[in-house]
């Protein structure tokens, strides 16, 4: 399981925890996640996170 | 081919710099910036403290490192003193530069409230990576912050503050934090929340003087109350970047005037993020900017797209009340219905039975997505 970070706030998608709260379930890749899924906390487009080691 | 110049480094400039890039290598690229040109997060500025952050450690990525991944000139340091739209010239501190297009992404300058007082040159504000350097270094020792401004930054420098082991005061006129931005009882439930994590409000009332006392200050209130802190800092609001645009003859109101093409009234000068006004708004927010990026992209390559906002949610970044909030639109008829529970509220906006806005906070924050899908397909 990886994390994702947006570039822009920093927000961190982790794959191994989901975003239930977003319709997202614990263990949700990130490819399988929606293309025109956005950053909750500031809207960037799904194309500008970065993987990262947490 | 003279370059397409861009002017401004923050978030709406190198957004989209690397949005034009995806569409168009081959065009020359020019970055000019007042600052280093380094690449940071702009929404960390405001909670950067309680994590420990050092204003270094929140460059992501270095100007010389953007530059080369963008294949552009990066020229920092470099304040655009002037425009001449006509000769499509520009006059930095180092030098002219010619450009075929231009894009204008100034950002917006923190509002200064009339202060009287020896102290009043020292009021703290933050907008940009070397303020927050300032601020940073003169927090060093500062136990106890006050703050001029109980809106949206106010309230997350507050936070952020209470987080990183400093006591908090928060002035400002309006009855609760978040005043313009949500209806009363999410604001009461946010002062609740950010009041039992230490915040004191001083609202009802506004910071006339501030004078130097020992090392610090004293804030003099126009109630006739004092607040003695360490530190003062302002938050009341930013304002468009447009002294350059309107001494370049360019059409300024509020901002920066662009059409839904980004398009000033000037040929082949174009704007966007915190210094415009599209569409008659000024939104000073991140997602906005990102629109305006995708949108002008595609336009500076040669493409009809047109601005047209989603559902934008506003996030407050409060970890002790979070807050989101659409805010219906100036004009917009229907009445809140609110849902207070202890953990949170959830305020809708209706007019005949249609969702036109909402607020939430606190845990209620979990039904954002819900809601912002009923309002995508809401008519408008």
């Amino acid at each position: 399981m990886k994390s994702w970070q947006c570039i822009v706030c920093g927000f961190i998608y982790n794959e191994a925890e989901g975003m239930p709260e977003e319709g997202i379930s614990a263990g949700t890749r990130w490819e399988d996640i929606p293309e025109d899924w956005a950053c909750p906390d500031c809207g960037v487009a799904k194309a500008d996170f970065e993987m990262v080691e947490i | 081919m003279e370059p397409l110049v861009i002017v401004g480094t923050g978030l709406a400039g190198y957004t989209l710099a690397r949005a034009f890039r995806k569409l168009d290598r081959a065009t020359p690229l020019a970055l000019v910036t007042a600052d280093d040109g380094h690449f940071y997060s702009k929404p960390m500025l405001s909670n950067a403290l309680a994590r420990g952050k050092a204003p270094a450690e929140l460059v992501t990525t270095p100007g010389e490192r953007m530059a080369a991944e963008l294949d552009a000139t990066l020229v920092a340091r470099a304040p655009v003193e002037a425009i001449d739209t006509a000769a499509r010239r520009l006059r930095t501190a180092r030098g002219e530069i010619a450009y075929s297009r231009l894009v204008l992404a100034l950002g917006a300058r923190p509002i200064r409230p009339p202060l009287a007082g020896d102290g009043a040159g020292e009021v703290l504000t933050v907008n940009s990576l070397d303020d927050y350097a300032r601020y940073h270094a003169v927090l060093r020792g500062a136990g106890h912050v006050a703050i001029i401004g109980p809106g949206l930054i106010g309230c997350e420098f507050a936070n952020d503050l209470l987080a990183s082991g400093r006591r908090v005061t928060v002035i400002g006129p309006d009855p609760r934090p978040l005043g313009r931005l949500l209806p009363p009882a999410a604001g009461e439930a946010l002062q609740a929340a950010l009041g039992a994590a230490g915040v004191e409000w001083r609202l009802g009332t506004v910071a006339e003087r501030v004078e130097r006392e020992g090392a610090g200050y004293r804030v003099g209130l126009a109630d006739g109350g004092t607040i003695t802190a360490d530190r003062v800092l302002s938050a009341v609001g930013l304002q468009p970047e447009t002294d350059l645009a309107r001494a370049a003859g360019l059409a300024v109101n509020r901002g920066i005037r662009v059409d839904a093409a980004l398009r000033t009234s000037a040929p082949d000068v174009y704007a966007l993020g915190d210094c415009v006004e599209a569409d008659d708004q000024v939104l000073p927010y991140v997602q906005p900017l990102m629109e305006q990026a995708k949108v002008l992209a595609a336009v500076l390559n040669g493409g009809t797209e047109r601005l047209a906002y989603p559902v934008m949610p506003v996030v407050v970044k409060t970890p002790a009340h979070p807050v989101v909030v659409v805010p219906p639109a100036p004009g917009r008829a229907g009445t809140w219905s609110v849902e207070a529970g202890p953990d949170g509220v959830r305020a809708e906006f209706r007019g005949e039975g249609v969702l036109a806005g909402f607020a939430l906070t606190g845990a209620a924050t979990a039904a954002r997505q819900s809601l912002v899908k009923e309002l995508a397909a809401a008519p408008a």
